[in-house]
């Protein structure tokens, strides 16, 4: 088959009116044949652009043309030097604005398909059995990782190979953050991906121990002083929902994204065999633009919903990724763009009837550069639906700076970190993830934990 | 995983047992909790510390079986393992962290209802303990209920006041009439702490209030994670939202809105229903202790 240089070799996946009632993996991902044929995209440019664009700096023409060769223990080598997750970063990175976004390939026609390919490499090098090497000496010192998501796992992983003995604590009873209890299964298969990615991590000898709630069960000082960690690492997120403060908001059946997809995700409620309940709602509103609340509105609507997705700007200014977006528009999510709640209406027993919305319009730019919404006088309405969930973003919980003396806080409640070390204002003590950026990306996220693990190293080096 | 020293039902649904958690139990106060899993595919059910021994490494959780999880979890018995334990979460009640020279100038009233008698059980040792005056009122339905009333006699001896709603021992009436009686009889409450179903609370702390005592309830709303990271537990506290799991559990009697607080816990009761049913498969289920609702 000829290959059409101006276009991606199109990824397999399933029917849209096929997925929309099952939670199995939306996109099928590239066979051999398929990435051999899309690494020939590849121009192995000398100043590649597309490096630039990765925050991690993945060697992307290496890797890819590791893939053209059918080297895919090396391709995997190559990436694994930046990336400790890529089966992951593969699948969820908005690569449209990271590194396809600055590929040379994207100024004629489209950019060559990175994350497929990452994400091939990473799928087949975990089939082929390929793992992880571990090297290192040991180090006798002791550092404490807090929270198991791709900022934790990274750090720990990157300080295990390099000697030291790790142990990550985990609020939660599983490991993987909103890898596990946000992103839902039909975009990052928690068996298939996850749980080999954080297996791995295992592998070079880091210890988990979940159920352990720094700030309550004990605290950063303590681990510190009484059991004898030299360093600490604060990956634990921006996981504190908020809500929009509007009346009728206590009414049963509103939820924040967090609760709805901790327990469809987390707590498997979509499976017949877990205990944990969730409303499946008939008529479903979602409130907001984000990847969180397009993950909200295909699961709400893989639970047999009809789902609306209300939100105050309009399509440019979805914050969302554009192929999640897209995917949720061929799910059948309809979106009620330019339009804001006002109100949740509720019914004599208090369960939500409803959601009045008022119109907006596109003012002037503010200061995040995007036009802003404005309200149109007179021009509410009312949506008749069962069940309203909250997706307006996340801010990082303060359980851990409230109970760490000497940690500095910016006024977002997030935690003050230098970006090259992750150094805190407190001695041994490193932060970073969406608890220092507040809510970002996985691979910010990653980069981050890979910058403190140099950093601890260094620091505990001298 | 964690182990399960001790397992016994205290009354004909209500059980107790004794968990190896070493962790929690060295940083654990009155009035905090614990999410327990039973099984991997368990809920994540919420539960207050009902004892705690520091050097043995074990909490002790007491719990209510009124529908499907808390049945999954009573069927775990000694030496048996649990899959998950969280805490402790929440904060611990206001007299801990207050200075104790001015807690021991207060008397103290605990009033427990129904299942409420377990979570109230710490607050009062620690009173005991540190030299704290205090009475307690412990109501239940009827004589089978009644829950560790050794341990009581044990800790709170003459100052120890049990009721029966029929009564079928001691005292006749509600835990409202006996603090009535009390408060009547001259004694002089600074603090009232009520733990129980939320109409119990409800009218507990009416009672307290309306005899000017700055009062306490145990609010326990639906919970997911225990963290902040939810949202499921959110109330209305003196007209802001609150998350009980990290601002809670207890909070001041005369700012919480209970009416709405009963109206959230109605959540998911129905769904939840069937499902324990059909585990059950035909056997008549006879909700709890029916204080509850
Ligand atoms: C629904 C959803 C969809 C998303 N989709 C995308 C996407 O498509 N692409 C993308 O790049 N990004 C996406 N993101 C964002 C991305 O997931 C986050 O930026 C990233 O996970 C942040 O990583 P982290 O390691 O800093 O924190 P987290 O992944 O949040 O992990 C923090 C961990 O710390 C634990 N923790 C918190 N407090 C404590 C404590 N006190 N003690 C112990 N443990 C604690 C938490 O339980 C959690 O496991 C999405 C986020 C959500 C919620
Ligand atoms: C801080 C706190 C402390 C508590 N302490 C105790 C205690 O010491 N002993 C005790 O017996 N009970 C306690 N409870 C209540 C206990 O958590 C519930 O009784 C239990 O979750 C009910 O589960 P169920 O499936 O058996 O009952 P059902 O009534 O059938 O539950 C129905 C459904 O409602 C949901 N649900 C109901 N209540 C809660 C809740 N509070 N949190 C999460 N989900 C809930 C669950 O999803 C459940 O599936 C406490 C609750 C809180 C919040
Ligand atoms: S990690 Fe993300 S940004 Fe970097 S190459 Fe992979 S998909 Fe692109
Ligand atoms: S910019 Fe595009 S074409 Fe050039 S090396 Fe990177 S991926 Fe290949
Ligand atoms: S239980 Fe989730 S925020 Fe309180």
């Amino acid at each position: 088959m000829a290959v059409d240089m101006l276009k991606k070799v199109p990824v397999r996946e399933q029917d849209p009116a096929e997925r929309a009632r099952n939670f199995d993996e939306v996109c099928l991902g590239y066979n051999k044949e398929e990435a051999m044929m899309e690494s020939e995209r590849c121009l192995n440019c000398k100043n590649a652009r597309c490096i630039e664009g990765c925050p991690v700096s993945i060697n992307i023409p290496a890797f890819i043309q590791a893939v053209k060769e059918d080297d895919v223990k090396k391709a995997a080598g190559i990436i694994a030097e930046s990336s400790a997750l890529p089966a992951v970063c593969g699948r969820v990175c908005p690569q449209e604005s990271q590194c396809e976004g600055r590929c040379i390939r994207g100024i004629k026609g489209e950019p060559v398909s990175i994350g497929k390919l990452e994400r091939y490499v990473a799928d087949t090098a975990r089939e082929m059995g390929i793992k992880p090497e571990v090297k290192a000496e040991k180090k006798n010192k002791k550092v404490a990782v807090i929270g198991s998501g791709p900022s934790g796992l990274t750090c720990a992983g990157d300080l295990a190979k390099s000697g030291y003995d790790v142990t990550i604590f985990e609020a939660l009873h599983k490991a993987g953050g909103v890898l596990v209890y946000g992103i839902p299964e039909f975009r990052l298969p928690k068996e298939k991906v996850v749980a080999p990615e954080v297996a791995n991590v295992e592998a070079l000898g880091v210890k988990i121990e979940t159920d352990v709630v720094i700030g309550k069960s004990t605290t950063v000082d303590a681990l510190l002083n009484d059991e004898g960690f030299d360093a600490v690492y604060i990956a634990s997120g921006a996981g504190l929902p908020k809500f929009m403060n509007i009346p009728g908001e206590q009414a049963l059946g509103v939820y924040s994204a967090n609760e709805f997809l901790t327990r469809n995700n987390l707590m498997k409620a979509y499976r017949d065999d877990y205990d944990t309940p969730i409303a499946r709602g008939k008529k479903v509103v979602v409130v907001g633009g984000g990847n969180v609340a397009m993950d909200a509105a295909r699961t709400a609507l893989r639970l047999g919903a009809e789902v609306h997705v209300v939100y105050r700007r309009s399509e440019a200014e979805l914050p969302a990724r554009v192929e999640e977006v897209h995917h949720a528009k061929e799910e059948g999510i309809i979106f009620d763009l330019l339009q804001n709640p006002v109100e949740i209406l509720e019914d004599e027993n208090g369960w939500v009837r409803g959601i009045r919305v008022i119109k907006m319009e596109l003012g002037e730019p503010d200061e995040s550069g995007r036009r802003s919404p404005v309200e149109i006088p007179g021009s509410e309405y009312e949506i008749e639906c069962d069940t309203v969930i909250m997706s307006l973003g996340t801010s990082p919980n303060p359980l851990i700076s409230s109970t760490t003396k000497g940690l500095d806080t910016n006024r977002r409640k997030c935690i003050v970190a230098n970006e090259e070390t992750g150094a805190t204002s407190k001695e041994k003590v490193y932060a970073g993830g969406d608890a220092v950026t507040g809510a970002a990306t996985v691979i910010l996220a990653m980069g981050a934990g890979r910058a403190a693990a140099k950093g601890i190293d260094e620091y505990l080096s001298n | 995983m964690f182990k399960i020293r001790e397992a016994v039902m205290l009354c004909e649904n209500i059980c107790k047992q004794v968990i190896e958690a070493p962790r929690i139990a060295k940083t654990c106060e009155p009035g905090q909790f614990v999410i327990v899993r039973a099984d991997e595919t368990a809920e994540r059910v919420p539960l207050t510390i009902s004892d705690y021994d520091r050097k043995e490494g074990t909490v002790t959780i007491t719990t209510q079986i009124i529908g499907a999880s808390s049945y999954k979890l009573s069927q775990f018995k000694s030496g048996e393992y649990i899959a998950d334990i969280t805490g402790p979460l929440g904060r611990p009640s206001e007299f801990v962290e207050e200075p104790i020279d001015e807690v021991r100038k207060r008397k103290y009233l605990f009033v427990g209802g129904g299942l409420g008698t377990a979570p109230v059980y710490p607050q009062v040792k620690w009173c005991k303990e540190n030299n704290v005056d205090f009475d307690v009122v412990i109501g239940c339905k009827t004589k089978e209920l009644l829950i560790m009333e050794k341990e009581y006699e044990e800790v709170a001896g003459e100052h120890y006041h049990l009721t029966t709603d029929d009564g079928s021992y001691k005292h006749k009436g509600m835990v409202t009439s006996v603090m009535e009686e009390l408060i009547a009889a001259g004694n002089h409450y600074d603090v009232c702490v009520a733990i129980g179903p939320m109409i119990m609370m409800k009218f507990a702390a009416k009672t307290a209030l309306d005899a000017g005592i700055h009062t306490i309830v145990s609010m326990n709303p639906i919970m997911v994670d225990g963290t902040g990271m939810c949202g499921a537990c959110r109330l209305v506290v003196d007209g802001e939202v609150k998350f009980a799991c990290v601002d809670g559990p207890e909070f001041d009697a005369a700012k919480v809105d209970f009416d709405g607080a009963m109206k959230r816990m109605a959540l998911y009761k129905t769904e939840e229903g069937r499902a324990f049913l059909k585990a059950k498969e035909g056997d008549t289920h006879h909700g709890g202790c029916g204080n509850c609702n």
